[in-house]
């Protein structure tokens, strides 16, 4: 099986490899994984809680090209995006993006997993310390 | 694993043509020869199980399989049919090859439970898929298949070995994170070994709901077991990568 060229290139130069302080209340962190292969990533958001615009993105995932480059991939596409906007992206539109072929596809079911599950951290986050500030004004 | 779900029967129901008669005599024939006259049979799409005559339990006498496979072998073998009719050699090739099959497949415990767990309708490669569709519907959070605790040690291994493999490349040596590596590989292999305890306690409440008919086991129940070997082989699946990358850095 061969890469397409995208995959490639998000494997050679992948975009916002690193973390973020996952204690941080503005950061939303997703750590999902595929039991067919073993793949584990990782993607942390950081998102501005007044916008809800997610401001930065990024990513460390230990798996094969296709995982490396879909959550690469992932994390250009949710920069900007509001909340609502990223929780759109689908699975099939990064398959589309990188070219990749159907034994591939499930990497891209990862990175839209890995999207959803830090979003539901960073809003599970925003609910918890909502009654804190409630109390807190009071 | 390349047969499709369509081949296969229902348990305990052979197909119209396994239980038709012989082409050669016309008596009542079994699913490899001609219980009447010994004739070689075309072959039929039943499950490994059936085709070796078992019962789809998953404690399965390994030694009894193996001794039905030389003896089906040797019948079945080539060099028998040689003066035999085209169709006849044709029939005993394909009986060999699925024979072959069946064996390799129930011989070894985990290709036995996977085989088990399609019969039954859980697809494993789908599984994930399913599930993100269903979030992506729903809007609910989808729960990952593989619990969190260990993806989070999953992912920490896999953050020691990357620094294993750039120490080694720069000829460092931390005897700290060899000895770090070196514990979480010994309770890594600890857990593999614990998984297939677990898997085996769930072959026994499979074989009992089976023994027990439908007065016992209702469907719901079954479908339980099969959802927690579901569970342990994908469990199992991370750590058997993570103790062959853990080897693979220390060897390096």
């Amino acid at each position: 099986m061969s890469y397409s060229e995208k995959v490639i290139d998000h494997y050679n130069n992948p975009r916002n490899v690193g973390s973020m302080d996952k204690k941080d209340s503005d950061v939303g962190t997703g750590l999902v994984g595929a039991p067919e292969c073993g793949d584990v990533m990782k993607l942390q958001i950081k998102v501005n809680p007044q916008t809800n615009v997610i401001e930065d993105a990024k990513f460390k995932t230990f798996g094969c090209g296709s995982a490396i480059a879909s959550s690469s991939l992932a994390t250009e596409w949710v920069k900007g995006k509001t909340i609502d906007q990223a929780l759109e992206i689908k699975n099939t539109e990064i398959v589309k993006e990188l070219a990749l072929p159907p034994v591939k596809i499930h990497c891209s079911v990862l990175a839209e997993d890995a999207i959803r599950a830090a979003i539901g951290d960073w809003k599970k986050k925003q609910e918890t310390a909502k009654p804190a500030e409630v109390r807190a004004a009071q | 694993m390349t047969e499709s779900k369509s081949s296969l029967i229902m348990p305990g129901h052979l197909p119209e043509e396994a239980t038709s008669s012989c082409w050669s005599c016309g008596t009542m024939r079994a699913v490899h020869f001609c219980s009447s006259c010994g004739k070689v049979q075309p072959p039929v799409p039943v499950d490994y199980f059936t085709f070796f005559g078992f019962p789809r339990k998953l404690n399965l006498d390994t030694a009894a399989l193996e001794k039905e496979f030389y003896a089906l072998s040797r019948k079945l073998h080539p060099d028998v049919f040689g003066q035999a009719e085209t169709r006849e050699r044709t029939w005993s090739l394909e009986q060999s090859s699925r024979l072959n099959d069946a064996y390799r497949t129930l011989k070894d415990p985990i290709k036995r439970t996977e085989y088990l767990l399609r019969l039954e309708g859980v697809e494993l490669d789908e599984q994930s898929k399913q599930a993100t569709e269903k979030a992506r519907t729903t809007g609910e959070l989808k729960k990952q298949v593989v619990p969190p605790d260990l993806l989070e040690e999953v992912f920490e291994l896999n953050m020691h070995l990357e620094e294993l493999r750039e120490q080694k490349t720069r000829n460092e040596d931390d005897p700290a994170l060899l000895e770090e590596i070196g514990k979480a590989k010994l309770s890594l292999e600890a857990k593999y070994d614990a998984l297939f305890n677990q898997l085996k306690t769930e072959w026994d409440q499979w074989d009992k709901s089976l023994d027990s008919g439908t007065a016992g086991a209702s469907a719901a129940d079954r479908r339980k077991i099969l959802d927690r070997m579901t569970d342990v082989l994908n469990r199992r699946n991370y750590v058997r990568n993570l103790v062959r990358d853990v080897n693979e850095a220390l060897e390096n």
